[in-house]
């Protein structure tokens, strides 16, 4: 019935329980389910967008691990994501490709730069050359500061030549020498781009500076005094056969006018014969004064055209010079030149238009001569016998000749007709031809002319050109004056704050330095006052030693012969220990040992070893005494005796019978008395009677302990039966056991205080 | 002395022997005179009797050490001992 209610009140129980565990989780469900639905729809959303997100994070830092400009772009753009890259990606790389493309880019610039550079160096020169010969050829007044300028213009060159390598990343494109003899005065500014000189890096001093201007003022202003020189010397000599050559023409143009005057002259036959021997002789004159004429201006023609062609390369030898200061000079020589040879060639074209002339005249003279030449010989065939001279013989001729004559002279009419009648033929043919031939002429003369004009032309402009350039040229030389001045002063700036800075370094640097030699200077001090101290300290403490050693010794000894007697005492209380066991009766024990280990402990009162021994003997041996091995061994036979008797009994048998059985036998058994224990004891030893045995055998030889370790193998109602005298035998062991320790203990003590401690 | 023991249980033993076989026989002798007109078997049951307790007397007395002791003891009473404890 008990159980009956039990297992109901149990299954009560249960069903409360599980009852309401159950109602529980159809809530819970429940309400998992209802929220589940809604709460599956707001995950998957809330999913999705975090892989959206996800993904797009993704694939923009993979992006930008593959493309640095997009990661650049975005970094830009976005504020923190280059750390976001940097964790997920590491550094950017270093970017190459704009550093490729700036040096490209700064090269022009430092050429252009550079020849403004050089052009702003070469100023300074020319502007220092200026300032010296300024009293001497008076050029534009420009106002010059003294001997440092040129060094800082120098400097100012040579620091702008730093300046821009430095920004520049081009370190070998060099700066324009601005230290070296290069020769100013430079027309073309292209030429000047080609002087790359290192720039000089050391400073020079001013002295040497303006000893180096100086000089090159100098040699500069030689070299424009023999310029001008030369140049003025071929001028003139250049002039002076110029004129020559064309008074030489002019004088062969009068030449040949007044020979084809004198021609014209003799052709007219208008005039009395004895005037037409003059007019010839005249004529004669006339011509052999113009062929020398003639000559002789060829000579001066050659010798103008030769003193031109030297001074043209005075000129140009001068331009090469590249003095600034002669260019006016050059300038007016040049035209000089050129006015000269626009002279010379319109006289030379007088002369040939004379020539050409003289030429038709001449053919003309000759055409007629000709003529005439021809007519007296047809005269002389006709009439043989009249000689040369036949007009002085007009008288002396006859009626046949003078016929014969007529008839010649009727039929040269006649031939002369028809030819007049051809030639009026011919005449317009032959008008067309010398048209032609005159427009050819014409032509000619005039592409000649053309020509020449072109090229006075072209002079002039050139002339004009260079003047302009000239002009310009001054004008930019002061502009890049000012420009220069500028350079100076930024310099002169930028060199004071540059030397300020420096001079903090260096006192910063000099002020360490000596400080840190100071910290020397003092730990070196420090350490050498130390080390005597040291020293000292050494020695005092040497010595100490020394005297404490002795002390110890002394005290030692003391402490020996102190140790010595207490050992002996020891030994002596020992000994009364030790012969107090003798004390033992036959049955009875020692007396208490405790007056023997009282006198001990009093003794060795400092002697731990002794203190435990002493306090390590058992209670009972002190108050009561120990038995002696006699008595032990006289009772070990009764023991024995007993514990046969009762040797089968243990816990399982111990009825009266079993009793019975046992004493019987302890009767009939028969063995030996004492048997050598073995060296070690095997499980069928364990026998109450041979443990016995063994016991015997070792309590005769006198070994209590081992008779009493076998005795403590026995089991069962011997065991009980032995256990006192166990116990008696362990007290008696452990008391003589100490004893023995004190005793030894007290002789090594002994022995050992005979040495030194 | 535990030696001593043994020959102390066993004069307690003989000792009670004798006691109870006197004990026996006598009211053995009683009994088999007052009650049992003097037949011998009371004198012998008495005897038997006294032997017997003094033999059992003597097995437990030799047995004593051997025996186990126990106790009975219910669950709340041992909370209350460790309880006490």
């Amino acid at each position: 019935m008990l159980r009956v209610c039990w297992k109901g009140a149990h299954a009560a129980a249960r069903q409360c329980v599980w009852g309401k565990v159950k109602a529980h989780p159809l809530q819970h469900c429940r309400r998992y389910t209802t929220a589940g639905d809604s709460g599956s729809n707001a995950g998957k959303i809330v999913a999705a967008s975090l892989l959206t997100v996800g993904g797009g994070l993704g694939s923009t830092i993979l992006y930008a691990k593959w493309d640095p400009k997009f990661r650049a772009n975005i970094e830009k753009s976005v504020p923190y994501s280059d750390q976001l890259f940097e964790m997920a990606l590491g550094p950017p790389p270093p970017p190459l490709v704009p550093l490729q493309k700036k040096p490209g880019k700064i090269e022009p610039l430092q050429i252009s730069s550079l020849s403004e550079a050089s052009k702003e160096s070469k100023q300074p020169k020319a502007k220092a050359k200026k300032s010296d010969p300024a009293p001497v050829e008076a050029p534009p007044a420009v106002e010059e500061a003294p001997a440092p300028t040129p060094q800082t213009l120098e400097e100012a060159s040579a620091e702008a030549a730093h300046i821009i390598s430095a920004i520049g990343e081009v370190p070998s494109v060099p700066a324009p020498g601005t230290s070296d003899e290069s020769p100013p005065g430079h027309t073309a500014a292209g030429e000047e781009s080609k002087d790359h000189h290192e720039p000089a890096l050391k400073e020079r001093p001013a002295e040497e500076v303006s000893a180096r201007l100086a000089q090159q003022d100098k040699v500069e202003q030689d070299a424009l005094a023999a310029l001008t020189a030369g140049l003025e010397e071929s001028l003139g000599s250049s002039a002076k056969t110029t004129l020559q050559a064309i008074g030489a023409q002019e004088a062969v143009l009068t030449a040949i006018a007044t020979h084809t005057n004198k021609l014209k002259e003799a052709m007219d036959s208008q005039t009395p014969p004895d005037e037409k021997s003059t007019q010839w002789k005249a004529l004669n004159e006339a011509l052999s004064d113009r062929t020398r004429a003639m000559e002789e201006a060829e000579e001066a023609l050659l010798k103008a055209k030769g003193e031109l062609e030297i001074l043209r390369g005075v000129i140009n030898s001068a331009k090469q010079s590249k003095i600034d200061a002669a260019r006016p000079q050059i300038l007016a020589a040049e035209e000089n030149l050129h006015s000269m040879i626009v002279d010379l060639d319109k006289v030379v074209t007088k002369v040939q238009t004379a020539q050409t002339e003289a030429k038709i005249m001449s053919q003309y003279s000759e055409l007629v001569n000709e003529a005439k030449a021809q007519f007296q010989q047809e005269l002389a065939n006709i009439t043989p016998e009249i000689q040369a001279n036949w007009k002085g013989l007009s008288g002396k001729l006859s009626a046949d000749d003078l016929n014969s004559l007529i008839a010649h002279a009727h039929r040269r009419i006649d031939q002369l007709n028809r030819e007049l009648a051809e030639q009026r033929v011919r005449e317009q043919i032959h008008i067309e031809v010398a048209l032609e031939q005159q427009k050819l002429e014409d032509q000619k003369a005039l592409e000649r002319a053309v020509a020449s004009a072109l090229e006075h032309r072209r002079e002039d402009m050139r002339l004009e050109q260079e003047k302009k350039v000239q002009e310009v040229r001054e004008v930019m030389e002061a502009e890049m004056r000012t420009q220069l001045r500028r350079q100076a002063a930024a310099h002169t700036d930028h060199l004071r704050d540059v030397l300020k800075v420096q001079e903090q370094e260096l006192h910063e640097e000099a002020q360490e330095i000596m400080n840190s030699k100071m910290m020397e200077q003092e730990t070196h001090y420090r350490r050498l006052t130390q080390e005597q101290l040291d020293t000292f300290t050494l020695d005092m403490n040497a010595a100490y030693a020394r005297l404490k050693g002795i002390e110890e010794a002394i005290d030692s000894h003391v402490i020996a012969e102190e140790e010595a007697r207490k050992a002996h005492q020891l030994w002596l209380s020992v000994e009364a220990l030790n012969y107090t066991l003798k004390s033992a009766g036959a049955d009875s024990p020692t007396e208490p040992l405790e007056g023997a280990v009282g006198v001990i402990k009093e003794n060795c009162a400092e002697n731990e070893f002794a203190q435990a021994l002493a306090s390590a003997l058992p209670e009972e041996s002190l108050s009561r005494g120990i038995y002696g091995e006699a008595s032990l061994r006289a009772r070990f036979y009764d023991i024995r005796r007993l514990a046969r008797r009762v040797a089968l009994i243990d816990e399982t048998r111990n009825s009266l019978y079993q009793y019975f059985l046992s004493y019987l036998q302890s009767i009939l058994l028969f063995e030996r008395e004492q048997v050598a224990p073995p060296a070690k004891l095997a499980p069928e030893d364990l026998d109450t009677f041979r443990l016995l045995a063994y016991a015997t055998y070792s309590i005769e030889r006198g070994d209590l302990e081992l008779a009493a370790k076998f005795v403590n193998q026995l089991r069962g109602a011997s065991q009980r039966v032995a256990q006192d005298w166990l116990k008696e035998a362990r007290l008696t062991l452990e008391t003589k056991q100490v004893i023995s320790l004190l005793l030894a203990y007290a002789n090594a003590v002994g022995l050992g205080t005979t040495q030194a401690p | 002395m535990s030696e001593k023991e043994l020959g102390q249980k066993w004069d307690r033993c003989l000792a009670d022997c004798a006691v109870k076989f006197g004990t026996g026989l006598g009211l053995g002798i009683v009994f088999s005179v007052v009650f049992f007109k003097r037949r011998t078997w009371p004198i012998v049951f008495g005897t038997g009797l006294g032997l017997g307790m003094a033999y059992s007397n003597c097995q437990n007395d030799l047995r004593s050490r051997y025996v186990l002791h126990s106790k009975y003891f219910s669950f709340e009473q041992k909370l209350e001992a460790f309880a006490s404890s």
